[in-house]
Formats: C-alpha cells, structure tokens, sequence
C-alpha cells in the first residue's frame, strides 16, 4: 500500500530524530486524529519526492558551477530547453494531481460533519451503535459540556468511552473559539449563533489535553480542559460522580456561569434544565429574549415588516453585559466608564475609580450622554433602553 | 483636570491623562528610550545643520529613488520595533510555565502579538516591497521617474502615517489585542471598547491608501513608460513581477478598506455587520479579510522572486533559464492568488467539497513556484556563480523557501490542517516563507542595489556575517516551532501548563538572539560601508557586471536617471548593449523636462495623523476641522500649476562630464 509506504519513510527518520519528546499529532489516541496524521505523512512523502532532489541540486550546483572551479562549463547564453522545461512543469504537476487526488478523497472521508463508518483501521462500525452526543459550548474562558442522553453537564471536563462513537455539535456563547483536542480529531470553531459539528472516537482510555485554538480574549490561554478517555465501566462510574456530586444547572445558575472569568475549576451539573442548549445556541438564555431560530422563521415566512422593529431589543446579545453596566474584558483604558467584565484589574493599570470619565452621581440628564459615548452601541442604547434606562437606572449605577 | 466632565468629553472625547500608560515599568523604558534616541537624532540633525537638506531633498522630493530610499528606511526603522515585540513574546514564552506567569500579563502580550503581525506585514515588509520596486522599476525601464510623481510622495507620506499612529498606540493608550486581522466579534463594540482596534482601522486605513495609491502608480508607469523597444516580452523579470504585484494591490487593497469601513461602522455608530446578534456575521469578516489577505501574501512575495531572478542571473553571469516561463509562472501565481483564500479557516465548518476546491487550487500554486524554483536552478547550472553577499542571500533562499513551501502544501490537505491549525506549525511555516522568501529578499536587494543608490558597494565581511546570523538564527527559532506544532501547541498563548515544552522555547529563544545579532550585522554593514566608502565606491554605475538597465547610468543615478532615453533590442537590455559595444553619448544633450518638489503630501500625511487620532479618540471637533482641511489642501494642490521646470542642458552636460572623467580616471 503506498501509502503507508510513504508514511514510514517519513516516519522512522522522524522517530528517530524526535524519540525524546511527546508529540502528540504523530501518535494520537483516536482513529481521526491517526487518520489525519497517516495524512500528513503521505503528503509529506510524496512532496519530498521532489522537494529533497531540489534541494541537493542546489547545493550541487552552487558548489560545482562556483567561480573559482575552471573545470565546470560555462555557457553564458543557454537559457532555453523545450525538454527541461517541460519536465519542470510536468514534475510538480504529477505530484499535485496525486496529492489532489488523496485531498479530494480523504477531505470527504474525513470530513467532520460526517458520522464515522469505523472505529480503527480494523474494526468497522457495528450497524445501530449509538454514538455519545456531547453539546460543547465555549464560553469566557471555560468550555462547558452537555450530555443530552445522560442529562448532565460539566465545566472544563470531558469523559467519553472508548470505542464508542462521539458526535459533538459545538457552538460559543461569546466570540470565535476552536474547540481541539490534539490526541483525539482536528479542531473546529465554535461560533455563536452557529452550530458546528465533530464526529470522533477515542481508541485508548488515557486522559488527553484539550484547548481552544483560536484567539479569544485575556483568558484564553487558561481555557485548557481534560478529556478523559475511559471504559465504559468507567464512564458510567463518572456519570454517576457528575450526577452524585454535582449541582442542577438552570438557567439562571448558568447566566451566572456564562459571566467571563478565568482559570475555572472543573464544575459538576447533576441535571440540567430543559431546552438550555438549545437557548444557548440560539442566544436566548435571558428572559425576555427572541431566540434565533424564532427570528429566522418569521424571516423565512416573509418577515414582520415595520413591526419587526418591536423586536429589536429583543434579539440584542453582544451587549448583555454593557447593559448590566460591566465592561468588557478587552478594555483597559478608563475611555468608557464602565468597569472590566474581567473579575481581575489589567496589571499595570491604574483601578477604575481613578478614571475621571464620569463623576459618579452626576446629574441624571448626563446618562444618556454616557451612554453614547461608550462606544458603537450609542445609538441603539438610546432606543433601546432610553424609556426605562434613564428612568429606571441611576447614573451612578451605570459606572459602578 | 477639568472641573466640568462635559467640557472635557467635549475638547478631549475619551482621552484623559489616564490613557499614558506612565505605570507600566516596561513602557516608561520605552518611553525614555525613543525619548533619548530622538533627542540625539535631532540633536545631530541640527548641529551638522542637515534640516535644509532633510526638507529639500528628501521630505519634500518626487524623485522616485529618494522615496524608495525613504521607504526602506522606515522599514528598516519598523523592523526595530516589530523585532523588539518578538524579542518580548520568545522572553516570555520561555520563562511562562507552571506557577511562573512570566513578566507580561495577557493584556500586555495579548497586544505585543497583534503589533508585531500588523508592524511586520504593513510597516516592515510592505514598505520594503515598495521601496524597492519604487527604487528599481523606473530605471529598469529607461524611465525619468513614475507616472505621478507627486502621488507618489503622497503615497509614502500616508504610509509613515500609518506607522506613526501604530507608534502613537504605544505611549497613548493601547493597541488591539485580537491578532493581527482583528476578527470580530472579538474585534467588535462590545469585545474591544477601547482604544486598540480603532488604532488598528486607522493606521491601516491611512496606510492602505498609500498602499493603493502606489500600486496605480507604479502600474501606470509599468505600462507606460517603458523605454522604445521594451515590449511586455522584453521587461526585465523584476519589473515583471512589479507589474503583478501592483495588479494584486490594486485588486485587493480596496477590499481591505471595505472590510475595516465595516468594522468601523460596527464599531462607531453601531451597524450590525460582523456582531453575533441582530443579523450580524462574523464570518463574513473572516472571508472578506482573508480575500485580501491571501493576495497580500503573493504581493509580498512576488517582488522577492524577481529580485532573485536578477541575481541569480547577475551572479552566474548567465542569462536567465527560461524567461517565458518564468513570466507566465509570475502571472499564473497573481491570478491564482485569488482562488485559495479560504484555506485559511477549512476549519470554520465548509462543507468537504468546498474545502477541497480550495486545498486543491493552493497546491496548484505550488506548480508554477516549482517551476521557478527550477529555473533559478538552471539557471546557475552552467554558470560562474559569485558568492558575493546577494547571491548568498539567494541560495539560502532557495533552501529555506522550499521547506516552507512544502509545510504550506501540506496545511492546505484539509484534514492535515484540521490538526495544524492555529499551531505553532503554521506559525514556523509562515515565518519559514515571510523570512525564507520576502526578508531574504528583500535583504538581498537592498545589498545588491545599494551601490546603485549610494555609489558604493556594502562591506562584505559584515554582510556576510548577517546572512549566516539570519540564517542559523531562523533554523534555531522556527525548527523548535515545527516540533511544538506537531505536539500540540497553539499560537498566541500567554502560558503553559506543561514544563516539558519549556526546552522547545528557550532554543526558539535563543534562535531569536542569533537573529538580533543578524540584525545587528546587518547595521554594522551600513556603519562600516560608510566608513569605508572611498574603498567601496563603484565609479563604473556597474559594479557587479548586471544586465539590465539601471546598471547603464551612473551610481547613484542622476536625478533624470538617463541623460538619454535608452533603445531597447533585448531583455537583459545592458548585457546586450556591453556586447554590441555600447559607447555612451559624450554630446548633444538638451535641457531635461523634471517634476517638481511639493510638501503637500507631507502635509497630508500630518493632517491625517490628526484625523486619526480625533476618530480614535472620540474627539469630533478635531476630527472634522482636520478632514475638513484635508479636503481643502488636497483641491488646493490641483491649483498648483507650477509643477515642473528644466534642467538647463548646462547642468546635464556638466553632470555627464563629471562622469566622464570619473570612468576615464579609472581607467
């Protein structure tokens, strides 16, 4: 089989080489992430075909065409060669058109929305194996999980059996994260609003690291989390852990959840209220909100026109915690007047109450003018909240 | 400071003293050290009594080769700043396990990185790619100066614009933290309040105009100005590979300004574009930014080859193997650029199909950069090649570029990039074609056109001595991130858990050290040549036996570069002519049609420095009195007519003897 060929020629050298340390995408737990490093070596293989023969003639020509060799020929003027040029396009060609060909076929293999047809290189599926659903949801700084079928959830811990199945569809509650775990399959991004989707199986019980790959705030190196691969003795034991020490999860409990923090401790839900994934991922976990799939109906129907209007405040989201009057993580310069949404001051910074944005207890009528001067949301600040915002709230509780 | 909040908000918008960050140890270092260092620098310019010859020769000039050179400069001038960053992010990666936080905490780091990409994309290589073909392109083809010369200085005074409001970021409140391409929603109102991401749109908006501005520029004279006899088949490889990546420029440029008008629009009055909520699609941004940002990659790197085209050729003293395929290797690329962008994030949830589509067209990319690669080959098969410093620059190169294009082939197999993603792979593998391909580049051609510019060769000894700092220093610090990448190890993290990764970093680390004493060489090189200059001095215009046409007039050019305008009969145009026996006009010269200085665009670029800084800050009044002012002085300039003279024929017969004399005295 070449390509297994082609992955041991890359792969003893590289043992060889790299005995010492650990690196996790050459000897994965589960049978996407081995696919996925098969992958890597055969590609590697077939381009060093011609990446190596390049390389050496570089040197060789360097090192035999140099000046000082007078015994090398010298031809100032020959510049052209029907054949050499069309061995130079021909070549890289060849190697791309099998390389594409292995792109295309695996890329639908491995597609990560697709449900898997086999457990290893070995075993195929057995027909009406259910697969472990895990709901995954990123959030300031912490990953949470829902275990529909098992009714419970976790902060930052991740347990599936072996050799089953895991389908899990992931979302963000706040901005782009990605969720990957190196030893079991590729990473893929959790985004709110959305839902996307990772098919799996972990093939060796261990315990695995697992992070978010991209990019998402002050807390973001923090948001590491265990995945524990278990047999399935096991994992009932810890559905059982999760269920006998743990707390319910309702809505509320999770709003509070939801609230940015960072380094979080591994969390415990022995139930959790209905429907609340469902709300998460639709952005409606607040009382009084429209949830998203709610709005794209009215949308598919033809929409409500001028009236939809009235909803507006409704499906507001991002600035959930604008109104509450919290700052966002991402500020540290007193230019809004609002406090950090990060529990910890930004070190180096001087603490809020220093910041001379707005004198607490000003007079009434300068709320609204806070108000659009904090940033983008002026405008829909003021529609949205003005009738009970600047009736209801007072000034100073807006920079607390 | 002011008893009454609104006065302040209203003079003020949102910058308070609060927003110099005078309590951080590490920027008030900063603080006295650019401080001191522009004391000194002013210092120096007011007792050698240089301002007069800053104003009138360089600020204020439209002569291509000035503002190339001014562009390189700045450059140069970023790569300080965007190396410091990299210093401060391998210090603390280093150092940052376990309980050991390191020095800088998230919010700090979080900005360092997001500087260092910006600075090394827009103020360093960016700047450098114009600079040089600003530098090169009109004399390669026989011209007297760009298209628009007044443009032209305009385009460069945006850009230092561009640079100073990163700079400013510094002192005055704070840069983005969101990685360079500032992805919403993080990016957005509600994620980002402060000041960051508005320094970024604005630096970046300013910047890209420029960016733009100069791209038509150079494409007009590309096409324009060639000299008689230069037909398309006929243009030296670099000018080439000018004319591709100034299409790619103008094709993309404006898609950047539009995806950062949006953001704006998100950010200042509260659209819903790129938000999570209210019809909002943050990967809408990440398409739109990408679209750019992949073309931008090949702009970088098309002028990079070209420049390796001429010296391989020049070194080997051998015409180049295959110049028709060549081109249309430079035009497949430029065209193909813009079908791979979303490669850049298989990992957003495409369908299999699409992400297949995509891995596949970047690899076909790799077909005519392998053909390129082959020909640099033969081309010195059956040459004389000369190790002298750029062709040192070039072998490295060929080296260093085809592992990085090799780990580039294997992050578009989508599934390989599933786990490479985001890792520290990816990081080695870009560094591995930004330093490999567009540094060695762009170092390369600054070495092999610095005699052109200043009459005297580089000091070997140095420039050696750089090469192999840059190029043992890059191995140390992004070998270590291949292997981190293939343990798992993401980008932009501010700590690790792990103690047994630490190793990986401190060599990463000390790649880094090798690479400051690369940059440090390469400084000496430039104080060293300057001493040495009487030695160094090139009186032929050239001193590495060239073949195309900059390489025909004198060193450094005269101000209309060519006293006549050259006939061309073929490609490598000066080669021919040696051969023919070419024998420079000694008479019959005529007085010499010129453009004329202007500060305007200096005084745009100040003027927009402000406006910047008032959106940044929230300080409308400033705002819309500075860009009232623009529009004002910029209708004001198209009412100067007293825009060109003559130089009499006098001064040109008089600057060809000079000339004259020099070759006959070396003789």
């Amino acid at each position: 089989m070449p390509v297994k060929f082609l992955r041991n020629l890359v792969l003893l050298p590289l043992f060889g080489l790299l005995s010492g340390c650990n690196m996790v995408l050459m000897q994965p737990s589960g049978d996407i992430a081995a696919r996925q490093r098969d992958l890597i070596l055969a590609s590697t293989g077939l381009m060093l075909l011609i990446i190596i023969p390049v390389i050496a003639f570089t040197l060789l020509f360097a090192w035999r065409y140099r000046v000082s060799n007078k015994e090398a020929e010298y031809d100032p003027d020959w510049h052209h060669s029907t054949q050499l040029e069309v061995l130079i396009w021909s070549a890289p060609l060849v190697i791309v058109i099998a390389l594409g060909a292995l792109t295309w076929i695996s890329t639908h293999t491995l597609d990560p929305y697709r449900p898997l047809s086999r457990l290893d290189a070995e075993r195929p599926l057995a027909a009406g194996v259910k697969p472990l659903t895990v709901e995954v949801v990123a959030l300031d700084w912490k990953w949470l999980f829902f275990y529909p079928d098992q009714g419970i959830a976790t902060v930052n811990e991740l347990a599936a059996p072996v050799d089953v199945p895991i389908s899990f569809k992931i979302t963000s509650a706040t901005v782009m994260n990605s969720f990957f775990i190196p030893a079991l399959a590729g990473q893929i991004y959790a985004m709110a609003g959305m839902e996307t989707k990772l098919h799996a199986v972990i093939n060796k019980a261990g315990v695995y690291e697992g992070l978010s790959a991209n990019y998402s705030g002050s807390g973001f190196s923090r948001m590491n989390f265990k995945f524990h691969g278990l047999d399935q003795a096991g994992f009932d034991s810890w559905v059982a852990k999760v269920k006998a020490e743990g707390k319910p999860l309702s809505r509320q409990s999770y709003i509070e959840l939801e609230k940015p923090s960072e380094r979080e401790p591994v969390r415990y839900f022995s139930t959790v209220e209905n429907g609340l994934y469902g709300a998460v991922l639709n952005m409606c976990v607040i009382p009084g909100k429209m949830c998203m799939n709610e709005m794209m109906h009215i949308d598919a129907m033809g929409g409500a026109g001028k009236e939809s209007h009235g909803n507006r405040q409704r499906l507001e989201y991002d600035n959930r915690y604008a109104e509450e009057g919290v700052e966002a993580p991402a500020a540290t310069v007193g230019g809004s007047g609002r406090e950090s949404r990060s529990p910890e001051q930004p070190e180096g910074m001087k603490p809020k109450s220093n910041a001379p944005a707005v004198k607490p207890g000003s007079a009434p009528e300068h709320s609204g003018h806070d108000h659009s001067g904090h940033q983008g949301h002026g405008a829909k600040a003021n529609d949205g909240t003005e009738s009970k915002g600047s009736d209801s709230v007072a000034p100073g509780q807006l920079n607390r | 400071m002011f008893s009454n909040p609104d006065l302040q908000k209203l003079l003020f918008g949102r910058l308070t003293l609060d927003a110099v960050p005078l309590h951080e140890p590490i920027l008030l270092v900063t603080f006295a050290m650019v401080g001191l260092g522009g004391i000194a620098v002013l210092g120096a310019l007011t007792y050698f009594r240089l301002w007069g010859t800053l104003w009138r020769d360089w600020f204020t000039s439209v002569d291509h080769k000035k503002i190339g050179i001014m562009y390189i400069v700045l450059a140069l001038v970023m790569l300080l700043r965007g190396f410091a960053d990299a210093l401060m992010m391998r210090a603390q990666q280093a150092m940052a396990f376990g309980d050991v936080e390191g020095y800088l905490p998230p919010h700090h780091y979080d900005q360092i990185f997001t500087a260092h990409g910006v600075i090394m994309i827009f103020f360093v290589a960016m700047p450098l790619v114009t600079g040089l073909m600003n530098f090169v392109v009109p004399l390669q083809i026989g011209a007297r100066d760009v298209a628009f010369p007044f443009l032209n200085n305009f385009s460069f005074w945006m850009t230092v614009s561009g640079a100073v409001t990163v700079m400013a970021s510094l002192f005055v409140g704070e840069f983005a933290r969101t990685g360079w391409l500032a992805y919403p929603p993080l990016s957005g109102p509600a994620m980002s309040p402060g000041v960051g991401v508005d320094y970024y749109i604005w630096a970046l908006q300013i910047a890209g105009i420029g960016t733009l501005l100069s791209g038509i520029n150079l494409i007009a004279t590309i096409v324009k100005m060639r000299a008689p006899g230069m037909s398309m088949m006929k243009m030296p490889v670099f000018t080439w590979t000018a004319l591709c990546t100034n299409i790619l420029i103008v094709a993309a440029f404006p898609i950047l300004t539009a995806v950062l008008a949006l953001l704006s629009l998100d950010r200042y009055v509260g659209t819903h574009f790129f938000s999570n909520d209210l019809g909002g699609n943050p990967m809408m941004y990440v398409n739109l930014i990408w679209i750019w940002g992949h073309p931008e990659v090949y702009i970088l790197i098309l002028p990079a080859f070209g420049v390796f085209s001429e010296i391989v050729s020049t070194f080997s003293s051998k015409r180049l193997f295959g110049y028709a395929s060549m081109v249309y290797a430079t035009v497949v690329i430029t065209i193909l650029s813009y079908l791979v962008w979303l490669h850049h994030f298989f990992t957003m949830g495409s369908g299999a199909s699409v992400n297949s589509f995509f891995g596949i067209t970047t690899m076909i990319i790799s077909i005519p950069t392998g053909a390129k690669i082959f020909n640099w080959l033969f081309t010195m098969y059956k040459g004389r090649i000369r190790f002298e410093v750029p062709m040192l620059w070039t072998v490295g190169f060929m080296v260093t570029f085809t592992i990085g294009g090799m780990t580039g082939v294997l992050l578009a197999v989508p599934p390989a990039d599933f786990v490479l993603h985001n890792s520290l792979f990816l990081i080695a593998h870009f560094h591995n074609v930004i330093i490999g391909g567009v540094l060695f580049g762009m170092l390369a051609g600054i070495t092999y056109w610095f005699p052109k510019a200043f009459g005297f060769k580089l000091d070997e000894f140095w420039g050696k001595v750089s090469f192999w700092f840059w190029l043992t220093g890059f191995w140390f610090a992004f070998a270590p991130l291949y292997v981190l990448g293939l343990m798992g190890v993401t980008r932009r993290v501010q700590h690790f858990d792990d103690p047994s990764l630490q190793i990986w970093f401190v060599i990463a680390a000390f790649g880094a050290l090798l690479i400051l004493c690369g940059i440090a060489s390469f400084a000496m090189t430039l104080v060293v040549s300057f001493i040495r200059r009487d030695q160094l001095r090139d009186t032929t215009g050239d001193p590495w036996g060239g073949r195309t046409l900059e390489w025909a007039t004198s060193s450094p050019p005269p101000d209309y570069n060519f006293a006549f305008t050259p006939v061309i009969h073929d490609h490598d145009a000066w080669w021919d002519m040696k051969k023919r026996g070419y024998s420079r006009p000694l008479h019959g010269f005529k007085a010499i049609h010129m453009p004329k200085n202007t500060a305007t665009g200096l005084i745009l670029g100040v003027l927009s420095i402000i406006f910047s800084f008032a959106m940044i800050w929230y300080i409308w009044w400033l705002a819309a009195f500075s860009f009232l002012v623009i529009a004002v002085v910029s209708i004001g300039h198209t009412f100067n007519y007293n825009r060109d003279f003559y130089i009499p024929a006098d001064e040109v017969i008089r600057t060809e003897g000079q000339r004259t004399a020099l070759m006959a005295e070396r003789v």
